[in-house]
């Protein structure tokens, strides 16, 4: 078990390591560099002298090895740079993005398995019935129409139909105002929450309609026991495989997902940063944001392999 | 001979769709009587299966009883309510299942489904759990505190099915319906199952439906053998009588691949030439024509029906064994 913890640890943090060399060589990969970025079209203006002070204050004639190392070293100790645009610490502007990134995508995830979770048992017990079909529509609305027409069409149809615009005082925190921060969070909330929910029902009907017909499930039905310890304990635990697996692939897709739709409903989150700053060719925040992403990843798989080792007793070793 | 205690009538399951049905079993009628042991052979696919799940209504879609009665001490079990039928499942009757690798939830600890299936019969959890373990026991397990938290994976197929008869034999049900229980175990295990068996009857009078392919089994436990063939009973009668002069031309062929006089050796039916027909897609006629030495012109016109053969026996073929030789 502790091996287990052990070996884990290890590959995250190798994976990770590759996911920061992979970063820092496709951002040097793109055309211009710190100093251009931090000038604009400004810097054809400066003198050879004032360029190569430049270069070394930034350090970009130093090779790209020991350019890493110096980015990887400091990074881990803390210190994120200086955002090349807002000439203000990376670690705050990240800092005040993280959390409303986190809430959203917090949110989203458990919109999105009550919804898939819900409708996928009920869809499963009363197979080709209403209920069944309910659950069904559902689901072709949340996987056919991507979360930006979905987000656009909410966000249209709240401010011109109800004039209603949550948004328009500017984000507040959940301390701040706990009532506006639900109203501000939910709508993105939901649009994401649509399409995790079709694909996890579909996953929870697809497993407990196979489930139900195994010998295991059979044996507890001729044990006499009652019909929520059949559906729950047989069922549903053995359902959960697949479902914690759709679960995990679609947090991750939600990563992305925040990137359009924090444009879409103006909140200051991570994604909506980390556009300013591609646009703005600001290195360090889009390297640490990136690097957040990748990390929020990782950690999304390892959890899903805790859970199945919790879950499923084969799984243990 | 007293009242039975479990009865199936007319038996029929198969799978109906727009066209008609298929009929896998064709019609069986079985009793067995409390303190009694009724022996069920035949080869593989000739429905013992389908039948046995049918009394507690479990068979798996798109199989269905098209018609007959389950008689549980005189009552219906085929009009019970949901709630009378989960009291009888598990509880009057219960039943161990063909294949003990997948019958059981890999995902709960072995001790945990047994306790589980004494809860849903209204014992307390401590009673619960002192039972498991004594029945672990009975089964002649070792160890019943290890194997009680023990995952189904981590136990080999014969020790499973050893759990799954103590999982049967926990509630004491009225009936046990046991399907091929011992398939897995050694010779000196499964005598010490057929021993508890044995002895538990003795005690409780219970009921017991053994599901064999196993002659050797049959000849030392049951009282009475019923032998199906293609979805029907073809012959019924006393072990003792059965094996010594069988009356119908598929028991005499089970009987013959049997190596020499001696009983007691495991041996498997499927030695007789020629395949068994499918019972869906039967042709008219008696079904073991095709295999039959002893066929006649009306075997390929009329399927018989069970004929008193006298002393307790019952037989479904048109010719007297003493005229099997002429
Ligand atoms: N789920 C199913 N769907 C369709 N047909 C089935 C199903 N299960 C069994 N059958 C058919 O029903 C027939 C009888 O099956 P059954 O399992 O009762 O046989 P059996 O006598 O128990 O055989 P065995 O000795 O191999 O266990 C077989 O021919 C089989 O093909
Ligand atoms: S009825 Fe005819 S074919 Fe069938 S077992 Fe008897 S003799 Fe053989
Ligand atoms: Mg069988």
């Amino acid at each position: 078990m502790l091996l287990g913890i052990v070996r884990r640890i290890v590959s995250m943090a190798v994976t990770l390591f590759g996911v920061a060399v992979v970063i820092f060589v496709v951002l040097r990969l793109l055309p211009g560099n710190a100093v251009t970025a931090s000038l604009g079209v400004s810097s054809g203006l400066l003198t050879h002298a004032q360029l190569a002070a430049l270069n070394h204050f930034y350090g970009v004639g130093e090779p790209a090895v020991q350019q890493f190392f110096s980015w990887l070293g400091s990074t881990l100790t803390g210190n994120l740079g200086i955002s090349l645009a807002s000439r203000e610490p990376v670690s705050t502007l990240v800092g005040a993005a993280l959390p409303i990134t986190l809430e959203l995508a917090l949110a989203s995830m458990v919109l999105g398995i009550l919804i898939g979770v819900g409708f996928g048992m009920i869809g499963a017990l009363h197979p080709g019935r209403w209920q069944d079909d309910v659950g069904q529509g559902v689901s072709v609305v949340g996987l056919a129409i991507p979360s930006f027409v979905i987000g656009t069409g909410l966000v249209t149809f709240l401010s011109s139909v109800f004039h209603y615009f949550p948004a328009s005082q500017g984000y507040v925190s959940l301390l701040q105002n706990p009532w506006l921060n639900i109203q501000q969070i939910f709508f993105p909330a939901l649009t994401l929450s649509l399409g995790i929910g079709a694909a996890i029902m579909n996953t929870t009907r697809a497993a407990m309609l196979e489930v139900s017909g195994l010998n295991f499930a059979r044996t507890a039905r001729g044990k006499g026991v009652s019909t929520r310890v059949l559906v729950w304990r047989h069922l549903f635990l053995n359902a959960l495989v697949p479902v914690v697996t759709m679960s995990g692939i679609q947090l991750g897709y939600l990563l992305g997902g925040t990137v359009i739709v924090e444009q879409i409903f103006v909140l200051p989150g991570l994604g909506r940063l980390l556009v300013t700053s591609i646009n703005n060719r600001d290195f360090p925040v889009v390297q640490t944001i990136t690097l957040i992403f990748a990390t929020g990843f990782v950690v999304v798989n390892m959890l899903v392999d805790v859970l199945y080792t919790i879950i499923d007793p084969r799984t243990r070793r | 001979m007293s009242a039975a205690e479990l009865s199936i009538r007319g038996l029929r399951v198969g799978i109906a769709h727009r066209h008609g049905v298929d009929e896998i079993v064709r019609g069986v009628d079985l009793e067995v009587a409390s303190g009694e042991k009724l022996g069920v052979v035949g080869e593989s696919g000739s429905g013992k299966t389908l039948t046995m799940l049918s009394v507690l209504q479990l068979l798996p879609s798109p199989l269905a009883v098209l018609g007959g009665q389950v008689l549980l001490d005189g009552e219906d079990l085929m009009h019970a309510d949901e709630r009378r039928l989960r009291a009888v499942r598990g509880g009057e009757v219960a039943m161990v299942y063909q294949d003990p690798m997948s019958s059981l939830n890999p995902l709960l600890r072995v001790g945990t489904q047994i306790v589980e299936a004494l809860r849903a019969h209204g014992v307390p959890v401590e009673a619960a759990r002192a039972r498991t373990r004594e029945v672990l026991g009975q089964v002649g397990l070792p160890q019943p505190e290890r194997i009680e938290s023990s995952f189904p994976h981590e136990l080999s197929g014969g020790m499973l099915q050893r759990v799954m008869i103590a999982m049967a034999l926990s509630t004491s049900p009225k009936v046990l319906i046991a399907d091929e229980p011992t398939t897995a175990l050694d010779v000196t295990i499964q005598q010490q199952i057929l021993d508890l068996v044995s002895a538990l009857q003795a005690e409780t009078s219970m009921a017991v439906i053994w599901v064999t392919h196993d002659l050797g089994v049959v000849a030392r436990l049951v009282d009475r053998v019923a032998v199906m063939y293609a979805g029907r009973v073809v012959e019924q009668a006393p072990t003792r009588k059965l094996f010594a002069r069988p009356t119908h031309p598929y028991t005499a062929a089970l009987l013959a691949s049997l190596p020499g006089p001696e009983i007691g050796h495991r041996k498997p039916l499927h030695q007789i030439g020629g395949t068994p027909p499918d019972p869906a897609h039967l042709s008219p006629g008696c079904p073991f024509r095709a295999r039959c030495p002893y066929a006649i012109g009306r075997c390929a016109v009329e399927e018989p029906g069970l004929i008193d053969r006298g002393s307790g026996s019952v037989a479904a073929c048109w010719r007297e064994p003493e005229l099997w030789e002429s």
